[in-house]
């Protein structure tokens, strides 16, 4: 199956090179059969990954220990549903998984978007077909996942523990395909660029896609934060590692465009910044595969150290340079159409919210760079690490919470005071009540506190659109509440669907609040002994040792503690926490013992015991505790945001796109719709 | 799923030998038995919990020994020292992160060592603190210390806004 895997590899590679020569070439102008067949190069190309992805999969489902790749990630006692997940497991597989999806993204883009944009769509296909190409030689030269191995091993190496988890089947799928699509809204940026199309018309063929790879990026990170709380055990769920921070940068920078998108659509500003959000959103994705494969920077995630990082580096260098070429050939065109006309307006409080999203994007990348940059400039090595990025940006991300608030509901142009307080003084009452109350409560703490304040302010803000909404509704179609509102969403899917998101980011922003608050007791127990740890909503959590089991799995020794949890007194259940030795074929201990922390999770908090070790190979375990308030309003607010953004981006659409008003003929000239979206 | 692995591992603590679980267990999974396994003689009693602290059959499963927690691990004063302090085995993690985390590290536990020994020998927080960056370099804080160059990490990203 290798040498079927490299030829269909070296075939994706000439196909791909192919088809980008001639869509950059531009010849297709004339020529219409070559434009057809640059398409269907693209989904040439993505057979001819289908055909190795299933080379791959055949090798490791079959065990052909002959193969690297097979034997550095998999053994015969893994289980089933890991040997498929070690597709991506490795940096080769990776590799491969990463440019099968973007070639599915890829077709997809030709297939999909609307005829209207014929002659954008073989520059799209030269991009990705240029990226694919990249990735394919990479494979080819660097990391081939067809190696083989000049014997062959009885067994293989066996996957990592911490990637036997059921986040790590989801997670790394869902970030690439948050990830590899943003090269989709990038290409046709480019390609608007290049064939100086520059009006509104690519921001709707785009807008789309820039939704779709910000909900997977969503999905991807917070699946990132889940495996993190369950299987890394530290108690929490994000810790600002430089690969956590690369896949947070380019979810920064593309929701700053989907903001900034909007002051282009309505007032035909920002034109130039957006192209330049929509790059700098591409290239930062290269930079967090750079950084997560080349070593460059220690990380918990980083793959082995090898010489792809130039691959990437080089290509990252290449990407930024020709593509702000020709941003910069093309400034002219880019001139805005209006000019700012007040400090408060709605324009304002996006062009704000955009220059905190990407200054909280900046200095995440400036911390996670600063090491190099200081060992280049004093010679010192330092370390940046979560006091740096909190003292940075807890303080911005408090001012975007504000603005989540104010932003929508503040007036275009330029707000009145008859509009502030018309909308203003119902929500900011509800902050102020908010914060009463938890002040009443005793907190003292302040972030935690403003945190909180602003998501009243928030909430306040999205229940007042709501209710003003079904309320005008009710009056005018004379419809049932319930109805109203569904129909209200229905018909201003983005207006809503925007809203629905903004209460998925409050909600995130409370449950980080809420960390703040976190108890961590340690304590050493023989059977039958207890400790009691007080959580901060007041109650008493008592934790009894009732022993230490081993027992043999599948692939391991287990070493199960369990504790009996009561709360004031009564009684709610068992918690257990495992260590787990990984065993090869003939019994023989693989990896470091790796430890399942046992959760008891819960509307207002989380009891998290994790099992360290047990004192002289005896019973008496070395327990921690912790109870972690409103984790679970995390993995809530994920799914408030995934059902927003898929609200928001649902076919259809309604009053929102067809009352758009029209503008100057070069403006009008795009009344545009992506396939499927009913007009 | 909790309480499933608990019923797994208290068939497997009462009852291990008599009932068989571990045999059947192996060989549903076509394996030597659980005894062989963990280096028993025959005839000996299997079950855990021998001496009146009960003893694990395979201790080294169960991770590297350990020794009991002391008031110092949870002294929340020595916490917020070790959580400025970078571990230096490699990992991304504070000292306190580190040693409540990866069990297998040998060396946020040493260091956890050195920071009680400073502490108890009077120390202030900002004298422990200075000792490791004497010791260890500038590197072992978790931030690096807002002066001099230092400034521009903290001062950029704010300038730029």
């Amino acid at each position: 199956m290798t040498l079927l895997g490299n030829f269909a590899l070296w075939t994706a590679l000439l196909v791909a090179l192919w088809c980008a020569g001639i869509a950059f070439s531009g010849r297709w102008r004339d020529r219409p059969e070559l434009a057809r067949a640059v398409t269907r190069s693209v989904y040439a190309v993505l057979l001819c990954l289908l055909v190795a992805s299933v080379s791959l999969w055949k090798g490791l489902i079959s065990h052909d220990f002959n193969i690297e790749y097979v034997a550095s990630y998999t053994s015969r006692n893994l289980p089933p549903y890991y040997i498929v997940s070690a597709f991506w497991a490795g940096q080769k597989g990776s590799l491969l998984f990463w440019a099968v999806v973007l070639s599915i993204f890829a077709s997809a883009a030709q297939f999909l978007t609307s005829r209207r944009y014929a002659d954008l769509l073989p520059y799209v296909a030269g991009v990705t077909s240029s990226v694919v190409a990249f990735f394919v030689s990479v494979m080819i030269f660097a990391a081939n996942p067809f190696a083989r191995l000049a014997f062959t091993p009885a067994d293989g190496r066996g996957l990592n523990p911490q990637l036997q988890n059921v986040g790590m089947v989801i997670h790394p799928p869902m970030l690439y395909l948050g990830y590899i699509s943003i090269t989709i809204p990038f290409a046709f940026a480019v390609a608007a660029l290049l064939s100086r199309r520059l009006d509104t018309g690519w921001l709707h063929a785009i807008r789309k896609w820039t939704l779709v790879s910000w909900l997977f990026l969503s999905i991807g990170i917070t699946l990132g934060m889940w495996w993190a709380y369950v299987e890394l055990g530290w108690g929490g769920y994000w810790a600002w590692d430089p690969v956590e921070n690369a896949s947070l940068l380019p979810w920064l920078t593309m929701t700053a465009f989907l903001h900034s998108v909007m002051i282009q659509e309505k007032r035909g500003m920002l034109k130039r910044w957006n192209l330049g959000l929509i790059i700098g959103t591409f290239l930062l994705s290269v930079f967090g595969t750079f950084i997560t494969r080349s070593g460059v920077i220690s990380s918990v995630h980083s793959f082995t150290q090898s010489n792809v990082g130039y691959f990437f580096l080089a290509f990252l260098v290449a990407a930024a340079v020709l593509s702000f070429t020709l941003l910069y050939t093309r400034w002219p065109l880019l001139e805005a159409e209006v000019q700012l006309d007040s400090v408060v307006s709605r324009e304002a409080a996006f062009l704000f919210n955009n220059l905190l999203l990407v200054g909280i994007a900046f200095s995440v990348l400036w911390g996670t760079l600063f090491p190099i940059l200081s060992e280049a400039v004093r010679g010192t090595k330092i370390t940046v690490g979560a006091p740096f990025f909190n003292r940075v940006n807890v303080p911005l991300g408090l001012l975007l919470l504000a603005l989540t608030g104010v932003g929508p509901l503040i007036a275009w142009r330029k707000a009145s005071l008859n509009n502030l307080r018309r909308q203003f003084v119902a929500p900011g009452l509800a902050g102020l009540a908010t914060l009463a109350a938890f002040l009443a409560a005793g907190m003292r703490d302040p972030y935690p506190l403003i945190a909180l304040a602003l998501a009243g302010f928030v909430a306040g803000t999205v229940v007042q659109e709501f209710w003003r909404g079904v309320r005008a509704r009710v009056r005018i179609h004379a419809e049932a509440a319930p109805v109203a509102l569904v129909r209200l969403i229905g018909r201003n899917r983005r207006r809503y669907g925007g809203y629905i998101v903004h209460v998925g980011i409050l909600i995130y922003f409370v449950a980080f609040a809420g960390m703040a608050f976190k108890q961590e007791r340690e304590a050493t127990l023989k059977p039958g002994q207890s400790v009691d740890v007080r959580s901060p909503f007041g109650y008493t959590y008592r934790f009894t040792h009732m022993g230490v089991s081993q027992y043999e799995a599948l692939n391991r020794v287990v070493s199960a503690a369990t504790v009996e949890v009561s709360r004031d007194g009564k009684r709610i259940g068992l918690i257990t926490s495992e260590k787990r030795q990984y065993v090869d074929g003939l019994k023989r201990p693989t990896f470091e013992p790796s430890t399942e922390v046992g959760i008891r999770s819960g509307l207002r908090e989380d009891l998290y015991v994790v099992f360290a070790g047990s004192v002289n190979g005896s019973e008496e375990a070395v327990y921690r505790f912790n109870v972690n308030p409103l984790v679970w309003w995390v993995w809530f607010g994920g799914f408030v945001l995934a059902f927003g953004g898929i609200v928001t981006m649902w076919p259809g659409g309604g009053p929102t796109i067809q009352a758009r008003p029209r503008r100057a003929p070069v403006q009008a000239g795009y009344e545009v719709a992506l396939a499927g979206e009913a007009r | 799923m909790n309480r499933r692995r608990f019923l797994q591992a208290g068939a497997a603590r009462i009852g291990a030998g008599a009932l068989g679980l571990s045999a059947a267990a192996g060989a549903a999974a076509g394996m030597a038995p659980l005894e062989r396994l963990l280096g028993q003689q025959p005839g000996q009693e299997p079950l855990a919990g021998q001496g009146a602290n009960g003893s694990l059959r395979d201790p080294d499963a169960a991770g590297r020994p350990l020794s009991a927690t002391t008031a110092a691990d949870n002294d929340e004063a020595i916490k917020q020292i070790e959580q400025h302090l970078h571990c230096t085995c490699g990992c991304n993690l504070d000292i306190y992160t580190c040693r409540t985390t990866d069990f297998s590290c040998s060396y946020s536990p040493e260091l956890h060592k050195e920071v009680v020994a400073l502490y108890d020998s009077g120390k202030t927080a900002q004298q422990i603190v200075d000792a490791f960056v004497a010791k260890y370099g500038e590197k072992v804080l978790m931030a690096p210390p807002a002066e001099g160059f230092n400034l521009a990490g903290y001062l950029v990203p704010g300038a730029l806004i």
